[in-house]
């Protein structure tokens, strides 16, 4: 039952998206039309409602969490990353990266069992390639899927319509430590334990970003318009799985302004 | 006849010499700006203090005009000289409020140039790497840099791990636009009160 409403969710995500955009034509399949705030009210007051949350809670949280120790939180960092492996290396797959899903799969062996269950990065001090995360909303980009309409999602953030979709896909079988924690039947693992782990996911986040999205809020004329820009740029250039700088910039209007 | 064609080579060895006597290169104009800004933010002075000779760096080394009309977008197409005028003035306020402000944050950060991209004639991107702390992980910072005119470089926009400044302004402005109708005088109005406050 549970499976069919979230099915259903999903449906009806796509399907919205499909019918917002005013040209009558499927959004989704539209990789390079600029992503569109069909949802622009809701996503508002969204957006304020997570800011709120935000200087209530996560914000003291991810301070306190700050004042822990370095290795403390280096080490939680490394545990959740090398956890993060179960989502990419199914994406890898999707993606027909074969090099890159045999390489995540070697890295999540040797950190869990040398590194203690990812304590320590081992295979990071063994000079593996820099370890790259994918997700289903990435993998659904990949395969030429635009963005859909802008969203924020109460408690959890940014997204679009694709990306939602995509971490649907992580509670419907695509998750592989969800389905053991959340459906197998063991006694080391219960859904409790998965959403602590993603909750402290958030929290490291935030800890990490504490300075750099204060400084952005307090140089932003438009908060919510500079978080949803660095949103999309950013699954812009993990979908595109570039490091060259030239992509993100792909914007001819420079060329014709000339100021000297 | 021989006299004239030494002297008109003699001309063309010169100019060429002297145009290249003063183009600067733009790896070593980066280095030499974050060098100066640096320098700026580990000096024992207030708060205040910094700020304003950042803004003195910032003035002579970012092409603020041009930023600010790429920040613009097509509405840039649309104004007239006086509203091109009011809005540069209004956009070089807020920018050098904004830019200084961010920088101030940061006491000693140590940039280093790794490498620079020839994008065509008018653009190189400058690599670079804010070195990594205790406190925060090693940041990659790309400058686009401005090089139409070589003897004068000036930085366009800063690409934070691939996120672009320039970018998010503009769209940032454009959703001021959009949520009063293309007014301009509404984003007129914002840059004024932020320059302000």
């Amino acid at each position: 039952m549970i499976r069919l409403i979230k099915i259903s969710l999903i449906s009806i995500f796509l399907s919205a998206n499909a019918f917002a955009g005013s040209d009558g034509s499927l959004e989704l399949s539209k990789k390079n039309l600029s992503t569109k705030d069909c949802f622009e009210g809701f996503n508002r007051a969204s957006f304020a409602l997570n800011q709120s949350l935000d200087k209530a809670i996560f914000k003291p949280v991810a301070t306190g969490y700050r004042a822990l120790p370095s290795p403390v939180r280096a080490g939680t960092s490394n545990v959740l990353e090398n956890l993060s492996n179960l989502i990419t290396i199914p994406n890898n797959l999707l993606q027909g990266d074969l090099i890159s899903a045999s390489t995540n799969t070697l890295r999540l062996v040797v950190n869990s069992t040398i590194g203690i269950l990812g304590i320590v990065d081992v295979a990071d001090l063994l000079g593996f390639p820099e370890y790259v995360k994918e997700d289903y909303g990435q993998t659904l980009g990949k395969w030429g899927l635009g963005h859909g309409c802008y969203l924020v999602i109460p408690v959890l953030g940014p997204s679009t319509v694709r990306d939602t979709a995509g971490m649907f896909v992580n509670v419907l079988g695509g998750d592989p430590y969800y389905n053991i924690s959340v459906n197998g039947n063991n006694e080391f693992l219960d859904g409790q334990l998965y959403a602590t782990t993603k909750i402290l996911s958030g929290i490291d986040f935030r800890a990490k970003n504490l300075e750099s999205i204060d400084n952005l809020e307090k140089n932003s004329i438009d908060f919510y318009a500079s978080v949803k820009s660095l949103y999309l740029q950013d699954r812009e250039r993990k979908i595109s799985n570039s490091k060259k700088v030239i992509d993100t910039m792909n914007d001819g209007s420079w060329e014709e302004i000339d100021t000297n | 006849m021989k006299k004239f064609f030494s002297f008109f080579i003699a001309i063309i060895v010169l100019s060429s010499i002297s145009n290249n006597a003063f183009s600067i290169s733009p790896d070593v104009f980066i280095q030499s700006t974050v060098n100066r800004a640096s320098q700026i933010l580990s000096l024992n002075i207030s708060k205040d203090e910094k700020i304003s000779k950042l803004k003195i760096i910032a003035k002579e080394t970012v092409d603020i005009k041009g930023v600010g009309f790429y920040s613009l977008g097509p509405v840039r197409k649309t104004l007239n000289e006086d509203q091109k005028n009011n809005y540069s003035k209004l956009f070089e306020r807020y920018f050098l409020k904004s830019f200084s402000s961010r920088l101030a944050e940061y006491t000693n950060p140590e940039i280093e140039v790794k490498s620079k991209e020839v994008l065509n004639k008018n653009y190189t991107i400058v690599k670079s790497v804010l070195v990594g702390t205790t406190e925060r992980p090693e940041v990659k910072i790309d400058w686009r840099v401005y090089t139409k005119y070589p003897d004068n470089p000036l930085i366009r926009d800063l690409i934070i791990e691939g996120l672009s400044l320039a970018r998010t302004q503009k769209e940032e402005f454009s959703s001021i636009l959009n949520s009063n109708n293309g007014d301009i005088n509404a984003l007129f109005k914002t840059l004024e009160e932020f320059s302000k406050n």
